[in-house]
């Protein structure tokens, strides 16, 4: 067990590896009710969560859901968080453990809309399904059609005779579910969903695979690949980030720095030898320390050694080489795209 | 579990003396604590280590652990199995995972190391301190 924002989770059940694999090629279960949620209501809810985040939650229809980030007046992140939209006046924030508590903060700070803002982690366990079989073993557990729920969108249903919050969201890289209900019936759904999926071979999964996952398939950590010294476009993430849909926290800076251009990008490595570069390491461009490895580790589906790492915009291109400092050796890398690993549709 | 003809660090690795030959790999309770080995990187045959100086790493998925000499030589064989197997470490720690085999310089720094009955209850008060 670690600790995580706060909470005492597993890093693992039956070890990294076989739990990565199980998502990749069966199904996976994670609980994840350490997320934060945050939920914003009234006739103002749409103006605050535009005002607020970088992509634009006007074009959502209801039981849609969207990746997006909350931003500081600089056009950096808060967090990042997933935006549902429960009804015209009800928008679901799924946001970061650790910053759950600033996040709450960071909306009220910035409410000149009168939206009534209710902080409500503590009334949502969440279990995230993952995998190319997590369909097929969700629906034993709901009555509710899955099929067709679109990816990004969620309906409401039971599952187990349990009301839940069904979305077709994730954080592996893989198709799944993310299922939001009680905390009272956790313990119950988890061990339902656990048994519903042993025989297709369904492993719970700690928080060591939900990294090794999420990295493989190119997706930022926050506090890793970004913070509150980070914007959209320095993180590739250009596409949450939605000029067009009219003045937001930061968007006068973000503005300024797409025309100007950027100092650094966030680019995927790989490393050309069998040494592994870790998160923190120092990044070497010709010679001279360039940046540190945002997150860096083992791809066990891919069997490779990869990375992230801000570097100059020149260097970002896939094909470049690059060296990671580690304990005192320069070892040698390349850029590669983004993401390392995408999922056969 | 631990070998009672093995002697043990802090650091948790073991080593079992032949003459002058000491075999050394990682223990148990070590490669429980890294979780799934990736990576092993060990000096070549005729390099010299030092007690008490790192001179290897054992990679896990989630992290790296250097490895300490507990006593001073020169690497005299290194496992082969290692480079193609590296999960052996997870599967026969204290076995076929040995790590290297070291021609030490100066036997009578062994007699500093722990026995096996002294190493469990070393690790048992860790295993306190990390619960604590």
């Amino acid at each position: 067990m670690v600790n995580f924002g706060g909470w005492d989770m597993p890093l693992e059940y039956t070890g990294i590896l076989s739990e990565h694999e199980a998502v990749r090629t069966r199904a996976g279960l994670f609980d994840v009710s350490h997320m934060g949620e945050l939920e914003v209501r009234g006739p103002q809810a749409l103006a605050l969560v535009q005002w607020v985040t970088c992509n634009d939650a006007s074009k959502l229809v209801v039981g849609q859901a969207h990746y997006s980030g909350l931003m500081t007046p600089e056009g950096t992140f808060v967090d990042d968080l997933l935006v549902h939209k429960l009804s015209d006046h009800h928008y679901l924030l799924c946001v970061n453990a650790a910053n759950q508590d600033d996040d709450f903060a960071h909306l009220r700070a910035h409410n000149r809309f009168q939206a009534e803002i209710e902080n409500t982690g503590s009334r949502y366990a969440q279990l995230a399904i993952q995998g190319p079989r997590a369909l097929e073993i969700l629906q034993r557990l709901t009555r509710v059609h899955l099929p067709p729920i679109r990816y990004y969108h969620f309906t409401h249903g039971e599952v187990r005779g349990v009301p839940s919050l069904i979305a077709r969201t994730g954080y592996t890289g893989e198709d799944g579910f993310e299922i939001y209900f009680e905390p009272a019936a956790a313990e119950k759904v988890w061990d339902e969903i656990l048994s519903a999926g042993a025989p297709e071979g369904l492993l719970p999964c700690g928080l060591g695979a939900r990294n090794t996952l999420r990295l493989e398939a190119g997706m930022c950590l926050y506090g890793h690949e970004i913070d509150t010294t980070t914007t959209p476009w320095e993180a590739c993430l250009g596409w949450i980030c939605k000029l067009d849909k009219g003045e937001f926290l930061g968007s006068t800076v973000l503005s300024a720095q797409k025309q100007a251009g950027i100092q650094r990008k966030l680019a995927g490595f790989e490393m050309l030898d069998k040494r592994i570069g870790r998160d923190g390491y120092p990044v070497f461009i010709a010679g001279g320390e360039a940046g540190r490895v945002t997150s860096g580790g083992p791809a066990p589906h891919l069997k490779k050694n990869i990375g992230m790492a801000y570097v100059p915009p020149g260097i970002a291109a896939p094909g470049a080489d690059i060296e990671i400092s580690i304990r005192g050796q320069l070892v040698p890398a390349r850029t590669v795209p983004l993401p390392f690993y995408k999922r056969a549709r | 579990m631990y070998p009672t003809d093995y002697r043990y660090s802090k650091e948790h690795e073991w080593i079992k003396v032949d003459g002058a030959i000491a075999t050394l790999g990682i223990t148990d309770y070590a490669q429980e604590q890294l979780g799934d080995v990736v990576f092993v990187e060990v000096p070549k045959v005729g390099a010299t280590v030092k007690a008490g100086a790192v001179f290897g790493s054992v990679e896990s998925v989630k992290a790296v652990s250097e490895i300490f000499s507990p006593v001073s030589g020169e690497i005299s064989e290194t496992n082969p199995v290692l480079a193609a197997t590296p999960e052996t470490i997870n599967k026969d720690p204290h076995g076929a995972a040995w790590l290297v085999k070291i021609k030490m310089s100066n036997p009578a720094e062994v007699s500093s190391l722990m026995d096996a009955a002294a190493y469990q209850a070393f690790i048992a008060e860790k295993a306190k301190e990390s619960t604590a």
